[in-house]
């Protein structure tokens, strides 16, 4: 039953995170999302502060925030103070990191966080914090609810917002000129990135996050050309690599989120080499069978 | 203050290596992230950072032991291996850079997470320590380290110091570098390698999150406050080296402070800093002189309306009230009261009963403006062809912005006309 949970868990996170991360591969601000994963910490704290409990909606709330504002001060930075786009996504991630980690320092008696947790989760104590019902009856672990509510949240975004989605990602321009606000969806989309990043960093960690926001969306990406099969291979390549990184984890007794990486890093590198149409091997061969 | 004292005196032996510690790490990161920063390719170190880590395991696994050098050396090889991973992925596929740097980032740090784990789940008794490569433990530096730290540094500056010519022309111009016979591949290995050194000597003091900052944010900031890549590189060191000491006074008089975060807090409002304040490239410079163009835009253009309606009535000296000016052009009135009334502060207007009139030096430069707009308009049909009409706007704009130099160069150009393409007089 345990596996089950975790499985479920780690598949929830990667249907989300597949999902956004398309977007963000091919806007080309996959970096954006890694440093809105880390930059959430300080909104963690302050929400637990706040609120004394790990309660998943404050918390949601604060990180959801944080991760907003993240994304606005790399913007501010780059278009009014001109920073090199780069220079401030790393200025601006590590800064609020740092932040979040004098503040768990300061209040260290009072949180109960550390930036292991924040960094790699653990995703195996998922099924013991159970949500149990007043009248005694437990629903299954907490973690999965408030999952299933995000990736809910997040796939009726995608659905409700498809069209703008799509037009502001391929040709902002046109989206601009037929009355689509561009910024609107950009804030959009970076605060179900953010929403994403702090629903999943208790179980699985920043780094998971960021590994199913890239590595899933970038294998889809070398297999197919049409954006609608792209969302969906790489939701699948994120839920197998779950399945997958979860029986590595407990073959070498290490850390699933971890072992859950290390696999989308497989797949990427399988599609890399072998993709039908873009794989660096058999492309090769076809070269050179025209050729001849 | 008597804390400042004791730890500016340096007397505390673990004071001296925890503060010679930082200044060294953070000064000679910052230099090397200059170069990687001028690349466009900041981003990189916080990969390398996250790449050290699965080295560092499977040199322990392999080794056994928790030798510092036999473990660097294995951070050494991963840190290197993601940079070309990073390489080939982009030059072999159609993923992006961005993406391929975060794949690299997030696949490598999970395999070292999965390796880490795994050992620590082992029992092996000796694992314990490795965890400082994750989150960095600048505060309990000791001498040995100190060396270590020293030696990376002076090599790194050495290498900056005998390179500096290739590397600088790495950055700016690669495609010159190369026709003129530079191994640019060779440069950017040195250039990959340093960045390397950095990185897996740093985040043993910082952790492998905060040394992306360690790499970028100096540089940025350096960035803001010149053009000259010497002093940049200097600059960058010395905000390295201040925030390495004020991280690790921080520490000192509070000991539960982490040193590594209270570093990259300071020199990240350092950099914040810069970024708003700098002179001529800061965000409020940018804003002020923003401001300053356009009050001079509308004086200017306030300037030439009243002598255009005094060339229109031929009748320079006569007084016109605001009414006349708005007439001819939309100004929002207000904005154009109050440059009225600077413009009258400057002497270049007079007011008499609530009309306004030309005073010899303010007709002087309304004729220059208009001067200015018919000498672009002629320079335009005549050497670009283009039709009479379509010229204005671009004069518009054109007529703020040339200098006295460059007006002597049209009229002799043109020949010191007399008639503009609407056959209006030149001034």
């Amino acid at each position: 039953m345990n596996a089950f949970w975790i499985i479920l868990t780690g598949s929830l996170v990667a249907t989300c995170c597949s999902l956004l991360g398309c977007y963000l591969i091919l806007r080309r601000m996959a970096m954006v999302g890694d440093a809105i994963s880390h930059a959430v910490l300080p909104g963690i704290v302050i929400a637990f502060l706040l609120t004394g409990s790990r309660d998943s909606v404050p918390m949601l709330i604060g990180a959801g925030l944080l991760g907003v504002l993240t994304t606005f001060l790399i913007e501010f930075f780059h278009r009014y103070a001109r920073v090199q786009a780069d220079a401030a996504i790393g200025v601006t991630f590590t800064w609020l990191f740092a932040i979040g980690i004098i503040l768990i320092s300061v209040f260290a008696g009072q949180v109960d966080l550390d930036q292991e947790c924040v960094l790699y989760g653990e995703i195996a104590y998922v099924p013991l914090d159970l949500w149990i019902t007043s009248g005694g009856l437990s629903m299954g672990p907490r973690t999965v609810w408030t999952l299933s509510v995000v990736t809910l949240l997040i796939a009726f975004f995608i659905i409700i917002g498809y069209k703008e989605l799509f037009l502001t990602t391929f040709d902002p321009a046109f989206a601009a000129a037929i009355g689509i606000s561009t910024s609107l969806w950009y804030y959009l989309l970076m605060t179900a990135v953010s929403l994403t990043t702090v629903a999943s960093f208790e179980s699985v960690g920043a780094i998971l996050v960021v590994a199913f926001l890239v590595a899933p969306p970038a294998t889809a990406y070398l297999l197919t050309d049409n954006f609608k099969a792209m969302l969906v291979i790489s939701v699948i390549v994120g839920i197998l690599s779950s399945i997958v990184g979860y029986y590595l984890a407990v073959w070498m007794d290490g850390s699933i989120a971890g072992a859950i990486a290390t696999v989308t890093g497989i797949a990427f590198t399988l599609a890399f080499l072998f993709s039908p149409t873009r794989g660096i091997l058999l492309r090769q061969k076809r070269v050179q069978g025209v050729s001849h | 203050m008597k804390e400042f004292f004791e730890f500016f005196s340096f007397a505390d032996a673990n004071i001296r290596y925890v503060t010679l510690g930082s200044v060294l790490l953070a000064s000679s990161s910052a230099v090397v992230g200059c170069f990687t920063l001028l690349r466009k390719r900041a981003l990189v170190g916080d990969a390398v950072a996250h790449a050290v880590l699965p080295g560092v395991c499977l040199a322990f696994i392999l080794s056994g032991t928790k030798n510092p050098f036999i473990l660097l050396i294995g951070a050494f090889v991963t840190g290197w291996l993601s940079l070309v991973a990073i390489d080939f992925i982009t030059s072999r596929s159609r993923i992006k850079e961005d993406t391929a740097i975060g794949l690299v980032l997030s696949v490598f740090f999970g395999i070292g997470i999965l390796l880490l784990t795994s050992i620590q789940h082992s029992g092996n008794a000796a694992q314990s320590g490795l965890d400082k490569f994750l989150f960095g433990k600048a505060a309990s530096l000791v001498g040995e380290d100190l060396i270590t730290f020293s030696v990376v540094a002076v090599l790194l500056l050495i290498a900056v110091i005998l390179y500096y010519k290739e590397l600088t022309l790495l950055c700016f111009d690669q495609a010159y570098a190369r026709t003129i016979g530079f191994p640019v591949r060779g440069l950017e290995l040195l250039l990959t390698t340093l960045t390397v050194f950095a990185v897996v000597v740093g985040i043993q003091a910082v952790g492998v999150v905060l040394m992306a900052a360690m790499l970028i944010t100096p540089a940025a900031a350096a960035r803001f406050w010149t053009e000259n890549l010497k002093v940049m590189l200097v600059l960058a060191a010395f905000m390295g080296a201040f925030s390495g000491i004020a991280g690790a006074f921080v520490s000192y008089t509070a000991p539960a402070m982490p040193t590594g975060p209270w570093i990259v807090l300071i020199v990240s409002m350092i950099a914040i800093l810069s970024f708003a304040l700098a002179p001529r490239r800061g965000w409020i410079a940018r804003i002020l002189r923003q401001r300053r163009n356009k009050t001079r835009i509308l004086e200017e253009n306030l300037l030439k309306l009243l002598f255009q309606l005094g060339e229109l009535r031929q009748d320079y000296e006569a007084s016109r009230s605001l009414d006349d000016l708005l007439e001819r052009r939309s100004i929002p009135p207000k904005q154009a009261l109050r440059g009225l009334q600077k413009l009258k502060r400057q002497g270049y207007l007079k007011k008499e009963n609530q009309r306004w009139l030309l005073t010899t030096e303010g007709e002087k430069r309304g004729r220059r403006v208009v001067r200015l707009h018919r000498l672009w308009e002629l320079y335009l049909t005549q050497y670009l062809n283009l039709a009479s009409d379509h010229v204005h706007e671009d004069a518009e704009t054109i007529e703020h912005i040339i200098t006295p130099e460059l007006e002597q160069k049209l009229l002799e150009e043109l020949n010191y006309p007399d008639l503009d393409p609407h056959s209006a007089r030149i001034p």
